[in-house]
């Protein structure tokens, strides 16, 4: 009978407990971002799909060695390059990146010895079509100069 | 008040009035509420504060085809949205807002009302059985065994209220607590029984009221986790929106009736602007609780709802009656 009674208030203060905890929160500020009137800044680690690094010149690091190309486990990376007349080192003409494969390894990073590729920051990339994900790299980094 | 025609009519546009505005704008609480305590800011994009959001949904559901699956039973099937809604409205009638607003003060108002309430589990059950669905039909089992566990408590909790005022007029109830704060029946250190456990039959009869209007911790009737949406699993359109509706003007019901009978009605606590605001102020106040408590708890299991009304509160109800009843004897 003591115990009938016992459960009894203990079940209710823990109730009132609840309803505490839930009053504290309902004065609390709203912590969750509203996506399409604010975004968030991703942060340092953030892996989107890779991008170029340009030098002082606005010009790619890259040298077209390739090293990327070799240790990508998809076979994302389709790069080109020439060497013009007198000059030391050869400039990159063509950096196809397939993202519809790319599972952000990361391994192309960790490759490339010539600090030229890094993460971009890039996280809307909803598309319906297919051909929206095979990004022109060189393109971009045009793009982001202009 | 005398009942002409021009009376009923207007009472009648009021009602519906009052209970389709409170169950609209309710919802609109409920998730703006329900958001703040999950730090979230709610609905706000359709008008001010997402003021707009409740005619928005209303429109959209009554644009939608009302869809009867094969093999329900028709008539059953379209009844039931329409007996959710009814009683409600019908209530509203003898719930006396202050002395002068009410549209017809009957001397059995109490009576009438659980009456009307006690239909309101009909409506889940020909939901339940006319859908033609597994999980409407549990969902319909429960609600049954769920009203019939809490209706006894409540209607026994209401009973010593009766035996206190001694009528089942409505008005006279709130008259009978409105000398002063310590009148009202949740507290009645004034009153005619001095009974101190009154605060605990307040508890039991705010708990039925939840259950009763099936409301979450006491959701098993449309446990979406289990049931999918339970008895109104297979409605679409403005039978959905009848149901939504209905849930919410008896919530309003609830409330009324909580605040007449425990809380000195339209009585003010110190003398302080008598008038209909302290009605609606206890009313609103309560279903802001009515809220709070459904995002603060989980739902219970069906055994733990109904132990919880066979096991402690028809007990407690039982011996607060006889308490009651012993105690205006002495007194």
């Amino acid at each position: 009978m003591v115990t009938y009674f016992k459960d009894i208030y203990s079940g209710l203060v823990s109730l009132f407990i609840g309803m505490e905890v839930t009053f504290k929160e309902f004065f609390k500020p709203t912590v969750t971002v509203q996506y399409p009137y604010e975004t968030l800044t991703m942060t340092e680690k953030y892996r989107g799909h890779v991008e170029l690094i340009e030098n002082d010149e606005g010009k790619p690091n890259c040298i077209v060695c390739g090293l990327c190309q070799r240790a990508c486990p998809s076979a994302c990376i389709t790069l080109a390059g020439v060497k013009p007349e007198g000059e030391k080192k050869k400039v990159l003409t063509k950096y196809i990146l397939d993202f519809t494969r790319c599972s952000l390894c990361g391994s192309c990073v960790e490759s490339c010895n010539f600090n030229a590729l890094e993460f971009s920051k890039e996280y809307n990339l909803a598309s319906t079509r297919r051909e929206d994900f095979i990004f022109d790299l060189l393109q971009r980094l045009e793009d982001r100069n202009k | 008040m005398s009942l002409t025609l021009l009376n009923v009519i207007f009472a009648v546009v009021v009602a519906i009035a009052f209970a389709a505005a409170n169950a609209a704008y309710l919802v609109w609480a409920e998730r703006r509420g329900a958001a703040r305590i999950q730090r979230r800011p709610g609905p706000n994009i359709n008008g001010p504060f997402g003021l707009l959001q409740p005619p928005l949904d209303g429109i959209k559901l009554m644009a939608k085809q009302l869809i009867i699956p094969g093999g329900a039973d028709k008539v059953l099937f379209i009844a039931a949205p329409v007996l959710a809604m009814y009683p409600a409205i019908m209530s509203f009638v003898t719930i006396p807002f202050s002395d002068t607003i009410v549209a017809h003060n009957i001397n059995v108002g109490i009576l009438m009302i659980f009456a009307f309430a006690s239909t309101g589990s009909m409506s889940l059950i020909f939901a339940g059985w006319s859908s033609r669905n597994k999980y409407s039909m549990m969902s319909a089992v429960r609600a049954v065994s769920q009203s019939v566990a809490y209706e006894i408590p409540m209607l026994i909790t209401t009973i010593t209220v009766v035996m206190i005022a001694g009528s089942m007029d409505l008005m006279e109830i709130v008259h009978q607590q409105s000398r002063s704060i310590l009148h009202w029946n949740i507290f009645p250190l004034l009153g005619k029984s001095h009974n101190l456990l009154m605060p605990a039959s307040f508890l039991i009869f705010f708990i039925c009221t939840l259950a009763e209007t099936n409301r979450a911790p006491f959701d098993l009737g449309e446990a979406e986790s289990e049931l999918v949406a339970g008895f109104h699993t297979e409605y679409g359109s403005m039978g959905f929106g009848l149901f939504f509706m209905g849930e919410y003007a008896n919530i309003v019901i609830g409330a009324c009736m909580t605040t007449i009978l425990f809380l000195g009605g339209w009585s003010c606590p110190f003398g302080l602007f008598p008038g209909v605001w302290w009605f609606l102020l206890k009313l609103y106040l309560l279903i802001a609780t009515f809220i709070w408590i459904r995002w603060t708890f989980p739902r219970t299991t069906i055994y733990g709802l109904l132990n919880l009304s066979w096991k402690i509160l028809i007990p407690l109800s039982l011996v607060n009656l006889l308490l009651t009843a012993g105690l205006i004897k002495v007194f």
